[in-house]
This record gives C-alpha cells, sequence and structure tokens, in this order.
C-alpha cells in the first residue's frame, strides 16, 4: 500500500495545525458559523442531529491493520466505541466532541490518515473496486491512479470552492464493481490496440434528487494526461456549473443542460489551451506511485477445496463470503458488517482491533473497505479458511449472507443524519427479522436492497434491485419501493412501484415483491433480470395486493 | 486609508474603488461594465486604471482591455462562489497578465488566501472583521503543495509539474 513520503506527512501535518488554529477561533468567537462550516466540512466535519458527526478518508478503501486499529483506537476514546463505514469506503463517527476533533486528527496522522475533504464542495474521496490487485479479470491495478487522484486533488489551489461535491471512482476491470457509472468522473482503466494504457473516462453520473447514468466523454485517454484532462473538466465545470441552486450545482447537471457533445467540445478546447500549464503525469511518478502497490509475497500453492467435508454453515460461508483470487491456493474473505440485528456498516472498536490481528495474521496485514459496506481480506491462503471463519464468527463478522438480501447498503437516516426523512436503520433491522431463514435468502440469490433516508440518496437507492427512499408524508415515516435499479455495468435506475407504504409494512411488502420472482422467475434467473423481463407489473399488482390478506 | 494584504506584507491601499473619494490622480478601479460604457473617458484620466470584474463575466473577453489596466480586481462575493480561482489562473497563464491580480469581495477570507494566491492573486482586499496580520501568517501555512501552479515564497517541495 501507499506510503507517505515527506510531502505527504508534511501537508498532513500542516493541515492538522491549520483546522486546530482554525477550531480555536471558531470556539474563541473569532470565526463566525458560516466561515467555520466552510473550512470545517472540508476537514470532513458535519453538525448532525445529536452531536457533531467526522468522516475520516480510507482513500481508496485500504488500510493496513495498524490504521484500522487506531481506527478503533480513536473510536474507543474519542466517540462510543463504535464506526460506520459508508458507501465511500469511509468510517463516520457519529459522536466525537467538537473541540476533540483536531486531537482525533492529529492521532490519524501519525497513522498517514486524515479527513480531508471528505465533505464538502470539493473533490471527495476516490473509490476504486474492492477487488482491486487480486481480480482474474484486471486490466491493471486501479489504485495507483486512485492515489494520485487523491494527491493531486488534495488542497487543489483552483478547485476547492467547487459548485458542489465531486466524486471519482476508478476501476481495472470490466466489471465495475465500483459503481463508476454514478460518479461524476468515472475512469476505466484499458488498452488501446498498441497496448498502452489509458482510461475509458465517463462524466456527469451522479444519484441525489436527479439520477443520471454517466456518459462517455472520452473513449481512450492516455495515462499521462489524465490529470491535464481532468482539470480541464473541472475548470469548465468550476466556471460553468450552476451555483444559484444546490440541487442543479452537479456536474451532471451541466453536462445535461449541454449535451455530452457539446460538453465534450468545451471540455477538447479548454483542454487544448491549458495542457501546457497542467500537471503532467510522469512515467517515474507513475512508477514510484506503483511500486508501492507490489502485490504481497504470496507462496506457491495449489487450489484445493476448502469447503469438503465441513459443516454446512462453514460450506455456505465459504459459497457466500468468500470469491475468487487470481492466484491459486488463496481466496479472498468478506467480513460481513450485515449481521442481523446490527446496523448495516456498523462496526466496534474490538472488532476492528481483531480484525486488524486478524489481518496480521491470515492477510499480509491489510483490510479493504467495499462499496458494500463491508470489509474484504483479500489474500487469505485457502488453508487458513476454515480458522478465519471461526474467529470472525466469534466476533460476528461471519454472516453468511454477501450478496443476499440482507446484504443491504442502508445510509443512517434518522438515527444520526439531520436532513433524513426516515429511521433507516429501523427498516433494515425489519427486513433482517423477516429474510432471517438462511436457506429461503439462498434460494432467493442476488438481490441488491439499497435504502437511503432522505433524496440525497447516500444509500443508492435508485440503483438498487429493490431501492426503498425514506418519504416524510405529513410528518410521518413513509418509504418508496424502486426495482430494476442495477450498477454492475448496464447500468440502471430502478422504476418507482407505486404509492409508498408506512414503515411498519415495508418488510411485509418487500417479502411479496420477492415471492412473485420466487415463483414467477426462469431457470437461473435473477431478480433483476426478472425486473427487466417482466416489467413491474406483476411486482406491483402483488405488492399492495394483500392489506386485507394479511389482516 | 485601507490596509491590504499585499506581496507579504501589510500595506496602506494606493487604489481607491469607484465611488470612493478619488482625484484625477488617484488609481482607480472600475467594474468592467463602467469601463466597458466608456472606455475613454476612463483611461483619459492621469491615474493608473483598474478593472474589477464579476464572477459572472468572462475573464476572456478582457483581452483587449488588459493592455490598458494595471490591476485586475476580481469578486468574491461570498464563503462558497470559486469561480475567481479559475479567473486567476486564467488571467495569468492563458491572458498572460502581469499587472496587479487582487481578490476582493466579502469571500475573501484569512483561510482562503494560501490558495488565493496559488492561483495568481497577489492582493487581498480582507473584508473589516478580518485580521490581516493572521492572514499574513495563513499565507505561509504550507510548505508543501502538490499542484503545479503560482509559485509562492516558502514552498519547499511540489509533487506535479506542468
Ligand atoms: S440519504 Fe439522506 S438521510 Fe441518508 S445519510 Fe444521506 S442525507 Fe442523510
Amino acid at each position: 500500500m501507499y506510503r507517505y513520503d515527506d510531502l505527504d506527512q508534511a501537508f498532513v501535518d500542516e493541515r492538522v495545525a491549520e483546522f486546530r488554529d482554525q477550531t480555536r477561533r471558531f470556539l474563541a468567537g473569532q470565526l463566525s458559523e458560516d466561515e467555520f462550516k466552510a473550512v470545517r466540512l472540508r476537514n470532513g466535519l458535519y453538525i448532525q442531529r445529536h452531536a457533531p458527526m467526522l468522516r475520516i478518508a480510507i482513500p481508496y478503501g485500504l488500510l493496513s491493520s495498524r490504521q484500522l486499529r487506531k481506527l478503533g483506537e480513536v473510536a474507543r476514546r474519542y466517540d462510543r466505541s463504535f464506526g460506520h463505514f459508508t458507501t465511500r469506503t469511509n468510517l463516520q463517527l457519529n459522536w466525537p466532541n467538537l473541540a476533540d476533533v483536531p486531537d482525533i486528527l492529529e492521532q490519524l496522522a501519525t497513522v498517514q490518515m486524515h479527513a480531508i475533504q471528505t465533505s464538502g464542495n470539493c473533490i471527495r474521496n476516490v473509490t476504486a473496486d474492492h477487488m482491486a490487485g487480486v481480480a482474474k479479470d484486471e486490466v491493471d491495478d486501479p489504485r495507483p491512479y486512485c492515489e494520485i487522484i487523491r494527491q493531486w486533488s488534495t488542497h487543489h489551489p483552483e478547485f476547492t470552492y467547487l459548485p458542489r461535491k465531486f466524486k471519482f471512482a476508478v476501476t481495472g476491470s470490466p466489471e465495475d464493481r465500483a459503481a463508476s457509472e454514478v460518479h461524476d468522473i468515472g475512469l476505466h482503466l484499458k488498452r488501446d490496440e498498441q497496448g498502452n494504457l489509458g482510461f475509458q473516462v465517463l462524466v456527469g453520473g451522479g444519484l441525489g434528487r436527479q439520477p443520471i447514468i454517466g456518459q462517455v466523454i472520452r473513449e481512450f485517454l492516455p495515462v499521462p494526461d489524465l490529470l491535464s484532462y481532468c482539470e480541464a473538466i473541472l475548470r469548465v465545470y468550476n466556471r460553468y456549473g450552476r451555483r444559484d441552486n444546490i440541487h442543479k450545482a452537479r456536474i451532471k447537471v451541466l453536462v445535461k443542460s449541454l449535451g455530452i457533445d457539446r460538453f465534450r467540445e468545451q471540455v477538447d478546447t479548454e483542454w487544448q489551451a491549458s495542457r501546457a500549464t497542467a500537471p503532467r503525469l510522469e512515467a517515474a511518478e507513475v512508477d514510484r506511485v506503483r511500486s508501492h502497490f507490489v502485490p504481497p509475497a504470496y507462496e506457491e500453492l495449489q487450489n484445493f477445496d476448502a469447503a469438503a467435508g465441513r459443516e454446512p454453515e462453514f460450506q455456505a460461508w465459504y459459497r457466500y463470503n468468500t470469491r475468487e483470487h487470481k492466484v491459486s491456493g488463496y481466496r479472498a474473505v468478506f467480513v460481513s458488517l450485515k449481521a442481523h440485528g446490527e446496523a448495516p456498516g456498523d462496526m466496534t472498536s474490538d472488532q476492528m482491533e481483531a480484525v486488524a490481528d486478524l489481518a496480521d495474521r491470515v492477510s499480509f496485514g491489510m483490510i479493504r473497505v467495499t462499496h458494500s459496506q463491508n470489509l474484504l481480506l483479500a489474500d487469505v491462503r485457502q488453508i487458513d479458511l476454515y480458522a478465519a471463519w471461526q474467529e470472525l464468527k466469534q466476533l460476528h463478522l461471519a454472516t453468511p449472507n454477501i450478496g443476499t438480501l440482507t446484504d443491504m447498503i442502508v445510509c443512517p437516516g434518522l438515527d444520526f443524519c439531520s436532513l433524513a426523512n426516515a429511521g433507516t436503520i429501523n427498516v433494515a433491522k425489519q427486513i433482517q427479522a423477516r429474510f432471517d431463514d438462511l436457506d429461503y435468502l439462498y434460494d432467493l440469490g442476488d438481490i441488491e436492497i439499497k435504502m437511503s433516508g432522505c433524496m440525497n440518496a447516500c444509500g443508492h437507492h435508485h440503483v438498487g434491485h429493490i431501492g426503498i427512499l425514506g418519504v416524510d408524508k405529513h410528518g410521518e415515516e413513509w418509504y418508496q419501493i424502486t426495482l430494476g435499479g442495477s450498477v454492475n455495468g448496464f447500468s440502471a435506475l430502478g422504476e418507482v412501484i407505486g404509492p409508498s407504504v408506512p414503515q411498519k409494512d415495508v418488510a411485509a411488502t418487500i417479502e411479496r415483491i420477492v415471492e412473485v420472482y420466487r415463483t414467477q422467475r426462469e431457470d437461473g434467473e435473477r431478480f433483476v433480470e426478472m425486473v427487466h423481463r417482466v416489467g413491474i407489473k406483476p411486482f406491483k399488482e402483488r405488492a399492495y395486493a394483500s392489506h386485507s390478506e394479511a389482516a | 486609508m485601507r490596509r491590504i494584504l499585499k506581496r507579504h506584507e501589510v500595506v496602506a491601499d494606493e487604489w481607491r474603488h469607484l465611488g470612493e473619494d478619488a482625484t484625477d490622480a488617484d488609481a482607480l478601479i472600475v467594474p468592467l461594465a463602467d469601463l466597458r460604457k466608456e472606455p475613454a473617458v476612463w483611461q483619459a484620466r492621469s491615474g493608473r486604471l483598474g478593472l474589477r470584474i464579476a464572477p459572472a463575466e468572462s475573464v476572456e473577453s478582457l483581452a483587449d482591455l488588459l493592455p490598458h489596466v494595471a490591476l485586475v480586481a476580481v469578486e468574491f462575493p461570498n464563503v462558497g462562489d470559486g469561480r475567481g480561482f479559475s479567473y486567476g489562473r486564467l488571467l495569468r497563464d492563458r491572458l498572460q497578465f502581469k499587472g496587479e491580480l487582487r481578490a476582493v469581495g466579502q469571500g475573501v477570507k484569512q483561510d482562503k488566501i494560501f490558495l488565493l494566491a496559488r492561483c495568481g492573486f497577489e492582493s487581498f482586499e480582507l473584508p473589516p472583521e478580518e485580521n490581516a496580520d493572521e492572514a499574513l501568517k495563513a499565507l505561509r501555512r504550507y510548505d508543501v503543495v502538490y499542484q503545479p501552479a503560482e509559485p509562492i515564497e516558502g514552498i519547499r517541495r511540489q509533487r506535479f509539474f506542468a
């Protein structure tokens, strides 16, 4: 993984000192709410429903065991001994004291971490495929480019006061596991006919009130042009993105209003004019960063069937919570943060420390955070799987439900977020309780539920196979359900099935919907495929059919 | 007399804005719209001429005026509007403006000074509630940067180059 050099370390240290001074000025009444807001957001600090919330950056989801241990320690010392992992692979602390935040940031800086640009109208934490470096189908490892983008976008002189937030995702495989099509800029590593590396560049994707799938602005951008081209996009956006209406300020609105072709022309014109003064990505710098991402020292091992002859519980875990690895004898192991009865994505300090220890023993001391709010130990020897499972089970981190309906993506909702309409965590628990039968879950197969507590769509509900959105109806929590959303390479936005349902009926409605699938699917057909084949009508008919039946 | 921050110093401002007390010999900053209306009148003054642009105005359109002005003031109307950062870079890099580039408006806060300087601004008209000495310190807050941009005093390391 990337190790800071003197420049990186000096920067985060100087940033902590700056924020300490800003916090002091705010507490002394020398900095207005408004001004402090602008600087605290750019350091990851929100003022939430109950307390401040600190969003700590985990660049492209990669953590060393030392860093995860530090997160556990910080959560225990400054918070209530747990944290929440988000879809942008960051960690949120929900109860820190404002006056402690500079100390927390100073602690984080000792392990090369920070909370810079995890919120505010600037370039946010860049995300990548959680299978980066271990996926069989990979063109190249996206993480070095993510790290380069992290550095280039940090404290950017020109693009730190954008019209709105700006998110990058980079993938290196044909299968898009990073939801790159719903990012402001999505970069797909590819090779041209001569074998040179470059990127297909997508622009203008995003969720929120106006969900839009990103469009291709450039089929092939050579690696050395990455930063200069991104600067051209950002400059056009910084100048012409709307600033009069916060709901129309994302780049997707600009791209849509101009049309992709005119937007592309503007970017190209800007790029031609500014290339000479924009940062060039030298091969030596790419090599320097890449050298931090060399594969770990894998042993020469044979594949074997680790599940053979083991108890069914382990077999289920093996099937659902581990994934194929490009190196024989290894598998990637999910640490499920979707235990039934727990808030999805939450992890206690004890669990963080224990997983850090486990990673030291079985996965080269590295941990990844996934877009779906789980952790991943990417490089586990197959012969270690059984012991790893036993440990994870002890820790309540082995619920064998990855990729099933209860592996839900859920935003924090009313419990923490001041914008929320709805208590998403309660609804998630309701669904977990109703779908507690694992065999039933396995029979349903791959169904992604994504839930947001308001239009801001932090839970990506538009692209869930089943999307659930909390809405406010005369002060009560209701839920709108969409079907057919997807982000894996053939992105689609879900369609609303009809009127929203009251909180107490959400789980039952979901059950009726999946029953339609279970009884009418064709052989081997996934839920989302059936929705695309038959449309929402049969689901809609059942979903609302049975208030009387149920009574 | 207004005190401004200019090239790492707090100094008395030599410039007046249109509407402030000024003699014909005083250096005067005129909004772009006024300058466009009667360019000859303004250029006929004996004092130096500066122009002021608002975020919604196009910097490219200044090309013909730049040879006649000694100062361009770019407006930062509030904390969040960052269009002026791009204007700074465009004026320096593309339009090759070598005169004084000044940041003005309610949005010119000490916490932005470092980035503004990196975008080519060399003087800062701070709102009255801002402390100029603290702002001066903020100019030296960082001694490392990642991006190529305006080189400013005190930077010892940079990552990417043009
Ligand atoms: S979707 Fe809404 S409720 Fe959920 S975290 Fe985002 S802003 Fe808060």
